[in-house]
């Protein structure tokens, strides 16, 4: 039996918000999420519309961001009781990517520092011509020519060079784990199947990926597994193409039915404008379902209480948030 | 077709801006051609002009940009359609009297474009007021259907724009460019900052402007997939100049220019089988100083060596279907680039 690489367990993460006007406003942005990742490379896409939480929970399992109750435990160790020592060792294993690829460099300095602090940071080479082998070889992995990179500033470097020498960094240090929040919002179409391409390269050598993202379509393409979440609840999670191609929670099919069809044969068929709601409209609850005002099946139970996780099809591949699935309250026993 | 005439024929577009480095050529030599009651769509990744075409044609150019050359003639009157206004020589005040009236703009992220302080009701009240200047009831009456047309209740004419949501206020600006029902409304990537459930909404609306008010409509967006949904022909930009342009079942089911068949390909789809995509190689190229030759060559995978000395010609392959591409030119000498 092998342990998972990371284990989130009920996780809530708090916002208090002390407006001058409004008085004390407190906003659940991550709601009782659990999942885990295997000890085996994985890819695991979280997908959701602005405001789902999606990116503070990336932050929490980064350590950036405190939480208010449940546990992140990377290889069965708590995040909460790490030390000094403890951080410096879940640094070299567990890698940020993150969105804006203009606001992570630091405008001063060569692209040649951002890999060389981390040489010496983490006494990557022992020596100066194995360092600058170990740096250029980084670079040739994810398709940039050393020549054309090093030397510069950052501001010499288009967008979508930012993010894959964020990779270069990553990928020297052979990290167990990639947290990608967004990282190819920013960057030219033409580029970001390169950068799909290298984070499935190296799923294949051994790292594994939580991958953040608006784009079902992206999603899709990485395969794996997805978590999609509504207003900091998890509603489905589950194999990629089981999700994407059958969507069991109601929330899930609407998201998937709005995604353009890059098909001019198959566009969309009927109307759908009264379902035309922004994530911000939904209400956050603690004894209702978040999308029960929206939902075409809301049956009475679903406005008095939050649905559990069930298993949501035969294959036990699909979890759902949704008394749908429920056995009391399924439809077609009642 | 009743009417051969275009709505907007836009001819040899150029508009450049000057810096103490030289001219940045970013639309160098654009032609197309708008009809009534279509949605054209201008597709390309970002820096490729197609926001500065429309600002051009709209003109919104601010020094040190300007227009270098070029003659965009607008034919909005259906009871004369042989009359046409170069919109590039238009001065102020005929531009004034023909925006909102004639040819409307949704801008890039347009929900920043009201006015906080100022109730919709008070905004939209504006508009009309300024071309068909009536009584209260009247323009109530108007904004009430305007606003219905695109999904909203007339109630929310009395709000502030802070009190709606994104969606909201994308739908009001739709709602704003179709009061004086123009002949053309320019939307400018009018979904990007939106998610996907009020991304579909916004373009069901947007093909409402169409079907029910009989508008043209040029729609900016460099999401491929959102052109699929949508548009009726359109066309491919790249480094100021129009690569490709077709129907959105040619450019789709049968691209032909190298480029356009690598946008396509390099772009997952949701559904089907996953085949590894493509990118494409290299930067692109800065308009300061475009590429000798094709634009395109240094990063296609096509390439001969015409492409590099000389600028290839825009062949037309069927009625209305362009390609800007030396493979498809039968008189030019591959090798050499004579033309």
């Amino acid at each position: 039996m092998s342990e998972a690489l990371l284990a989130v367990d009920r996780l809530s993460v708090v916002f208090k918000d002390t407006g001058l006007f409004q008085g004390n406003k407190t906003t659940v942005a991550v709601d009782d999420v659990s999942f885990e990742l295997p000890s085996e490379p994985t890819l695991v896409t979280i997908v959701g519309e602005s405001g789902s939480g999606k990116s503070t929970l990336a932050r929490t399992i980064l350590g950036l961001q405190r939480s208010a109750s449940g546990t992140v435990r990377y290889r069965n160790r708590d995040l909460s009781g790490f030390r000094g020592a403890d951080w410096h060792a879940f640094r070299r294993e567990v890698q940020p990517v993150f969105q804006d690829p203009y606001a992570t460099y630091n405008p001063f300095y060569r692209i040649d520092r951002v890999l060389k602090v981390l040489v010496r940071k983490f006494a990557l080479a022992s020596n100066d011509s194995d360092a600058e082998a170990l740096i250029e070889d980084a670079l040739r992995a994810v398709d940039l020519r050393p020549q054309d990179v090093l030397g510069r500033y950052p501001h010499q470097l288009s967008g979508g060079e930012r993010q894959r020498v964020m990779l270069a960094r990553v990928y020297m240090m052979k990290p167990k784990l990639i947290v990608a929040d967004e990282p190819i919002s920013m960057i030219d179409a033409a580029l970001r199947a390169l950068f799909l391409n290298i984070l499935l390269d190296f799923r294949d050598q051994g790292i594994s990926s939580i991958f953040i993202t608006h784009n079902l379509a992206t999603a899709y393409y990485l395969g794996g597994r997805i978590m999609v979440m509504c207003r900091g609840r998890m509603i489905e999670y589950g194999d990629m193409d089981q999700v994407v191609l059958h969507p069991s929670h109601p929330y899930t099919q609407l998201l998937i039915d709005s995604v353009p069809s890059h098909n001019p044969h198959h566009r969309w068929q009927e109307e759908r404008s009264e379902y035309a709601v922004d994530a911000s409209e939904f209400v956050f609850s603690e004894h209702a379902c978040v999308f029960e005002a929206r939902c075409p099946h809301a049956m009475d139970v679903c406005h008095l209480q939050r649905p559990p996780f069930v298993t949501a099809d035969t294959k036990a591949s699909q979890q759902s948030a949704c008394f749908l699935y429920h056995e009391e309250y399924r439809p077609d026993q009642a | 077709m009743t009417d051969a005439r275009p709505l907007l024929t836009i001819e040899d577009m150029r508009i450049h801006y000057d810096s103490v480095r030289g001219a940045y050529k970013v639309v160098d030599g654009v032609d197309i051609e708008v009809h009534r009651n279509e949605i054209f769509g201008l597709a390309g990744e970002s820096g490729c002009g197609k926001s500065t075409l429309v600002e051009g044609i709209l003109r919104l150019i601010e020094p040190p940009g300007h227009i270098r050359s070029g003659t965009a003639l607008f034919r909005p009157f259906p009871e004369d359609p042989e009359r046409s206004l170069d919109l590039v020589q238009l001065d102020y005040h005929e531009m004034r009297e023909i925006r909102w009236k004639h040819l409307s703009y949704i801008p890039q992220g347009s929900m920043n474009s009201l006015n906080p302080v100022m109730r919709i009701r008070d905004q939209m009240t504006d508009v009309v007021m300024h071309h068909e200047p009536g009584g209260q009831n009247e323009i109530n009456r108007n904004i009430a259907a305007a606003l219905e047309m695109v999904g909203l209740p007339e109630s929310l004419g009395t709000l502030y724009p802070h009190e709606l949501s994104g969606g909201m206020k994308q739908r009001v600006c739709i709602a704003m460019s179709m009061l004086l029902q123009p002949a053309l409304v320019v939307a400018d990537e009018p979904t990007t900052a939106l998610d996907v459930n009020v991304q579909r909404a916004v373009l069901e609306t947007i093909a409402h402007l169409r079907d029910q008010m009989g508008a043209a409509v040029v729609f900016v967006s460099h999401d491929l997939a959102v052109h699929a949904e949508l548009v009726d022909r359109m066309a491919i930009m790249y480094a100021g100049v129009v690569m490709e342009l077709g129907t959105v079942y040619e450019i789709f089911d049968n691209p032909q220019h190298p480029y356009t068949k690598r946008l396509i390909h390099s772009i997952p789809a949701l559904g089907g089988p996953r085949e590894r995509l493509e990118s494409i190689p290299g930067m692109a190229p800065s308009p300061l100083a475009w590429p000798e030759g094709c634009r395109f060559h240094p990063r296609c995978p096509d390439a001969v060596p015409a492409c590099s000395s000389t600028t290839p010609r825009t062949i037309e392959l069927d009625t209305g279907r362009k390609v800007t591409c030396h493979l498809f030119d039968p008189d030019i000498d591959l090798e050499q680039g004579s033309a």
